[in-house]
C-alpha cells in the first residue's frame, strides 16, 4: 500500500514549495525498516551528538521499544545523562557555557530532521573541511561558518576544499568551490563514514517522528476499510436510486 | 421487536408535542425537495460539513493536551506528536483538515460560478457563504500560530504588521490584535482563545443560516433551473427527489471517496511536500530570528501574491497600504457577484463563450498566483503576479459588460440528464 501510493502522491509534490537554494544535496536513503540501522544510528547519536545536543522530545525508553533495544542495554550503553529510562534525551551542557564555547546554544534535534531535510543532514555531516579563519578550524559547504565543529573527523578524517577561478556576472574572477579532497584520513573508509552517517540520519528521521514507524501500517488498514465501505455504500445508493429517471 | 418499535415511535411523538421534531427533519431531510441532476460539483457542501466535524471532534481532543503559553506550545504539540495515544492522528487530521477545509471549499465556491448559484433568488446565500468563508480565513490564520513555529511566529508577525499599513490608526491596531508590540505569549493566548470558542461559534452558527437559507429558496442545480415550477398533483418539485434517502445515500458515497483521499494524505504524506506542514515550522518560534522566506499556507498565497503585487507608490500613497487594499478587495469582491453578473441564465452549460473563457482565464490566474505566492519574489516572478493582479480583478469589473454581451443558449423548462 505504502509503496504504491507514496510514490503517486510524491509525483504530485514533486518540488517541495520551500526547497532550499544552495549546494546540491545527496539522497540520504532513509529506510526506517532497517531496524539495524536504526539501532546503529541511535548508539553513533547518543555517542557524538547528545553530548551538545538535546533531542528533549524523544525518550530513552521510547526508542528502546520502538527499536526493540532492550531497555537494560539502553541505560547501561546509551543514557549518559540520565539513570532515568523515562527521561527524554537531555544535555548535560549548561546553555549558558554553550553559547561561551560556541557563539549559540547547539539547537535541540528532535524535529530537525523535519525541519532540515534528512538529505541536508546527510549532506552536511560530510562537508566539513579546513578553514583556518573560522575557531572550530573547519567550515562547511552546506552550513557557511557554521558554529559547530567536525564531530565525526576521527571518522571521516579531515577534508580539504578544492577552489577553482570562475568569473562572476560582473566579470570579476572568484573562487569557486569545486570539491572536497581528503586532507587526513580517518578511521573509516569512504563507503563506512557514509554508512554511518545515512545510520545517524535514518535515526533522526525516525526520532523526528517516532509515529512514521506504525502510520503507515495503520493507514493501509484504515483506507482497506474505506475501500470496503464503498463498495456496499455504493451499492446501496444504486439500489435506493433505482426508480430516480 | 415491534414492542420496541413501538415504544420508539412513542418516545418520538411525545417529543414532537414539545419540540418540531418531525417538522425540522421534513424541512431539511424527508421532505426537503432537491433537483435529481445533481453531478460531481455538489458533493463539496456536504463535504465542508464533514471536514468541519472533523475539525471539531480532533480540536476538543487537541486541546485537552495542547498548552497555549510560548514556553510550551511547541512542546505540547510534540508532546501530542508522541506520548498521546494516538495524538499523531488527531494532529494530523486537524492539520490535514485544515487544508481540505480550504480545498473543499475552494470548489464549493467554484462550484457556484459553474452554475450560477449566487444568482437571484440565492444572493443571501451567497453572502452567508462568503461570511463563513472569511470566518475559514480567520480561523484558519489564527490557528496556524498555536504550533508556535518559526512560519506561525513570523506568519503572523507578518500579516498583523500588515494592518499597521492603514493610515492614521494602522499602529494601534495592530497594537490592538497583537496586544503587544510584537507577536508573543499574549497574542498565542488572545488566537488561542478565538480559534477554539470564538470562531467556531461564527462558524457554526454561520453554516446553520446558509443552511436555512439555502432550504427556504431551494437547491440550484447543473441546468441552472428552478424545479418549483413544475410541480405533481402533491406540490412536490417533479425534477425534484427528497433529500433523504436519496441525497443521504449518494452523499455517503462522496463522503467515503473523500475520506478514502483523506486518509491517503493524513497517513502516507502529512506535510504534503511543505505545502500542509511547512518544513520551517518545526523550528520553534524564535523572535530574534527572522526567516529568508516567509510564505503563508497554501491556501492564502494567491492573496499573498496580490498584496506582494502591489510595489509602487502612487496617488501618495505607499505600495504597502495599496497591496493591503488590493488584498481586502479581493477577498471582498467576492461579495458583489450576484450583482456583476447580468446574465439572464446560470448554468455555464448554456452561457456563452464570453463567459466561459472569462472564467479559464480566471482560474488559470488564481492557480498561478497562489503557485508564486508560495515562491520567495524574483522581477519576473513579480511581473507574472502583477498581470495575474489584473486579469483577477478584471474578471470581476468587467463582468457586467461580458455577460450582457455573451451570446447565451435557450435554457431548457425542466431540468437535463
Amino acid at each position: 500500500m505504502r509503496r504504491l501510493i507514496t510514490p503517486i502522491l510524491a509525483l504530485v509534490v514533486a518540488h517541495g514549495a520551500w526547497a532550499n537554494e544552495g549546494p546540491a544535496l545527496q539522497d540520504a536513503n532513509v529506510d526506517l525498516r532497517d531496524t539495524a540501522s536504526l539501532q546503529r544510528g541511535a548508539k553513533f547519536f547518543v555517542n557524538y551528538c547528545v553530548s551538545c545536543h538535546s533531542a528533549s522530545f524523544m525518550r530513552y525508553n521510547r526508542v528502546a521499544k520502538d527499536l526493540g533495544i532492550p531497555e537494560k542495554a539502553v541505560a547501561t550503553d546509551m543514557m549518559f545523562t540520565t539513570d532515568k529510562i523515562g527521561e527524554t534525551m537531555q544535555v548535560a551542557m549548561k546553555p549558558a557555557d554553550a553559547e561561551n564555547w560556541f557563539g549559540v546554544v547547539p539547537p535541540d534535534l528532535s524535529v530537525i530532521a523535519r525541519a532540515r531535510g534528512a538529505d541536508w543532514i546527510y549532506t552536511f555531516l560530510q562537508s566539513f573541511y579546513l578553514d583556518p579563519s573560522r575557531p572550530t578550524g573547519v567550515n562547511n559547504v552546506v552550513f557557511p561558518s557554521a558554529a559547530m565543529p567536525h564531530v565525526l573527523w576521527e571518522l571521516q578524517g579531515v577534508q580539504r576544499a578544492v577552489f577553482k577561478k570562475e568569473k562572476n556576472a560582473e566579470g570579476k574572477e572568484v573562487d569557486v568551490l569545486e570539491r572536497l579532497e581528503t586532507a587526513v584520513p580517518g578511521r573509516l573508509t569512504d563507503a563506512e563514514y557514509k554508512q554511518t552517517v545515512h545510520d545517524i540520519v535514518n535515526f533522526m528521521v525516525y526520532m523526528g517522528e517516532p509515529a512514521k514507524l506504525v502510520r503507515y501500517k495503520v493507514g493501509a488498514w484504515v483506507i482497506a476499510y474505506l475501500l470496503v465501505l464503498l463498495v456496499a455504500v455504493y451499492a446501496m445508493k444504486k439500489d435506493y436510486w433505482k426508480d430516480v429517471h | 421487536m415491534n414492542a420496541i418499535v413501538k415504544q420508539l415511535t412513542g418516545l418520538r411523538d411525545w417529543v414532537d408535542d414539545r419540540f418540531p421534531l418531525m417538522t425540522l427533519w421534513n424541512d431539511h431531510m424527508g421532505a426537503y425537495y432537491a433537483p435529481k441532476n445533481f453531478n460531481f460539483w455538489y458533493y463539496f457542501g456536504v463535504l465542508s460539513l464533514v471536514v468541519f466535524v472533523i475539525q471539531i471532534l480532533t480540536g476538543i481532543w487537541l486541546v485537552m493536551s495542547y498548552k497555549p503559553d510560548a514556553t510550551l506550545a511547541f512542546a505540547s504539540v510534540e508532546y501530542i506528536m508522541r506520548d498521546v495515544s494516538w495524538g499523531w492522528l488527531i494532529r494530523y487530521m486537524h492539520s490535514t483538515g485544515a487544508s481540505a477545509f480550504f480545498i473543499v471549499i475552494y470548489l464549493h465556491m467554484f462550484r457556484a460560478l459553474l452554475y450560477g448559484s449566487f444568482k437571484k433568488p440565492r444572493e443571501l446565500i451567497w453572502i452567508l457563504g462568503m461570511f463563513l468563508y472569511l470566518a475559514l480565513m480567520a480561523e484558519a490564520f489564527m490557528g496556524y500560530l498555536l504550533p508556535w513555529g518559526q512560519m506561525s511566529y513570523w506568519g503572523a508577525q507578518v500579516i498583523i504588521s500588515l494592518f499597521g499599513a492603514v493610515p492614521v490608526i494602522g499602529g494601534w491596531l495592530s497594537e490592538m490584535i497583537r496586544g503587544d508590540y510584537v507577536v508573543s505569549d499574549i497574542t498565542l493566548n488572545r488566537f488561542f482563545s478565538l480559534h477554539v470558542v470564538a470562531l467556531p461559534f461564527a462558524i457554526a452558527g454561520l453554516v446553520v443560516l446558509h443552511i436555512i437559507a439555502l432550504h427556504e429558496v431551494g437547491s440550484n442545480n447543473p441546468d441552472g433551473v428552478e424545479i418549483k415550477k413544475h410541480k405533481d398533483e402533491n406540490g412536490h418539485p417533479l425534477d425534484g427527489i427528497p433529500f433523504h434517502p436519496y441525497y443521504s445515500v449518494k452523499d455517503s458515497v462522496g463522503v467515503v471517496v473523500f475520506l478514502i483521499l483523506f486518509s491517503m494524505v493524513l497517513f502516507f504524506i502529512p506535510e504534503f511536500g511543505g505545502y500542509f506542514l511547512e518544513d520551517n515550522n518545526f523550528f520553534p518560534a524564535d523572535p530574534m530570528k527572522t526567516p529568508l522566506h516567509i510564505a503563508p499556507v497554501w491556501y492564502f498565497t494567491p492573496y499573498y501574491s496580490i498584496l506582494r503585487a502591489n510595489t509602487v507608490n502612487f496617488f501618495f500613497v505607499p505600495a504597502k497600504l495599496w497591496g493591503v487594499i488590493f488584498m481586502g478587495l479581493g477577498v471582498m469582491i467576492f461579495f458583489l457577484l450576484p450583482w456583476l453578473d447580468r446574465s439572464p441564465v446560470k448554468s455555464i452549460r448554456y452561457r456563452g463563450g464570453l463567459f466561459k473563457g472569462a472564467l479559464a482565464i480566471f482560474v488559470v490566474a488564481f492557480v498561478i498566483l497562489g503557485y508564486l505566492g508560495a515562491l520567495p519574489p524574483t522581477p519576473g516572478r513579480n511581473i507574472m503576479a502583477q498581470i495575474c493582479t489584473v486579469i483577477y480583478f478584471l474578471f470581476f469589473l468587467l463582468m457586467p459588460i461580458y455577460t450582457k454581451l455573451d451570446k447565451t443558449k435557450p435554457v431548457p423548462d425542466r431540468v437535463t440528464h
